[in-house]
């Protein structure tokens, strides 16, 4: 390579950059968000249909092969894109280091709790 | 020079509001908006996995004015968040960056947010 500049070569195939963590936060929130665009179109569409409907409806759209596995999905990619972009938020707002990693930690356990709680309560509704 | 009396770029109290920046700033308020509604998705499925007296108390909770103001709030961010991000997507393939076609983009994600907006909710009256 001709226009290498001033990396090195392990620096260029490591790929990570100045603030060593790469590409990764950047290309998961398109990834979930390239998820997400079907996701959220499937899950309106299937709300306003239940709109009114009886318990035992509901429960058994959730509790359906499909719809259930379409549901974890949704969640796993919802909460995971959620995270993300709240990090990016209190990077941005939060200038005290010790009150920005607490928020962060806060923010992405909550995610993983709610996420947690989302995808259990589906699997109930499928393996009952 | 303290670092806390470094001179400052200019900041949203200097420049004129226009399209651009406004739905730039809404985004990420939409993403916020909608992180909170996460908590409102989870209960929702975890009332329904609890059984049809937790389902019955989530229904009422949403379906009261209140809930219902709620959700069209949350309807309306969710549509915009998804317009927007797929601007974004667009953005991303290095597409739509001269100021007219931003412009043009901005007020095709605007006009869809409030059609699908006023369609789901017709069609969530109508259907059930």
């Amino acid at each position: 390579m001709k226009t290498q500049g001033m990396r090195t070569m392990l620096g260029r195939v490591r790929g990570l950059g100045s603030a060593k963590e790469g590409v990764e936060h950047w290309w998961m929130q398109r990834v979930t968000a390239v998820a997400l665009v079907p996701l959220v179109l499937w899950f309106v569409v299937s709300v306003i249909g239940l709109v009114g409907a009886p318990y035992e409806a509901v429960t058994s759209w959730i509790g359906h092969p499909i719809s259930g596995v379409l549901l974890i999905l949704l969640i796993v990619a919802v909460f995971h894109h959620a995270q993300l972009g709240i990090q990016v938020v209190l990077e941005d707002y939060v200038h005290n280091e010790g009150a920005k990693i607490a928020s962060l930690l806060a923010i992405k356990g909550l995610a993983l709790v709610l996420g947690g709680i989302g995808v259990v309560s589906v699997l109930k509704l499928m393996l009952r | 020079m303290d670092a806390r009396n470094r001179p400052l770029s200019p900041h949203l109290q200097i420049y004129r509001w226009h399209l651009l920046m406004a739905m730039s700033i809404f985004h990420r308020a939409s993403g916020c908006a909608l992180a909170v509604g996460t908590l409102l998705l989870t209960y929702w499925i975890a009332a329904a996995a609890a059984g049809p007296q937790a389902f019955d108390t989530a229904s009422m909770i949403i379906g009261s004015w209140i809930g219902r103001l709620a959700l069209f709030g949350w309807s309306f961010a969710l549509f915009y968040h998804l317009g927007n991000g797929i601007r974004h997507l667009i953005w991303d393939s290095g597409r739509g960056f001269a100021i007219p076609q931003a412009y043009l983009s901005g007020r095709v994600v605007w006009g869809f947010a409030v059609v699908m907006t006023v369609l789901a909710w017709v069609a969530g009256y109508t259907l059930r």
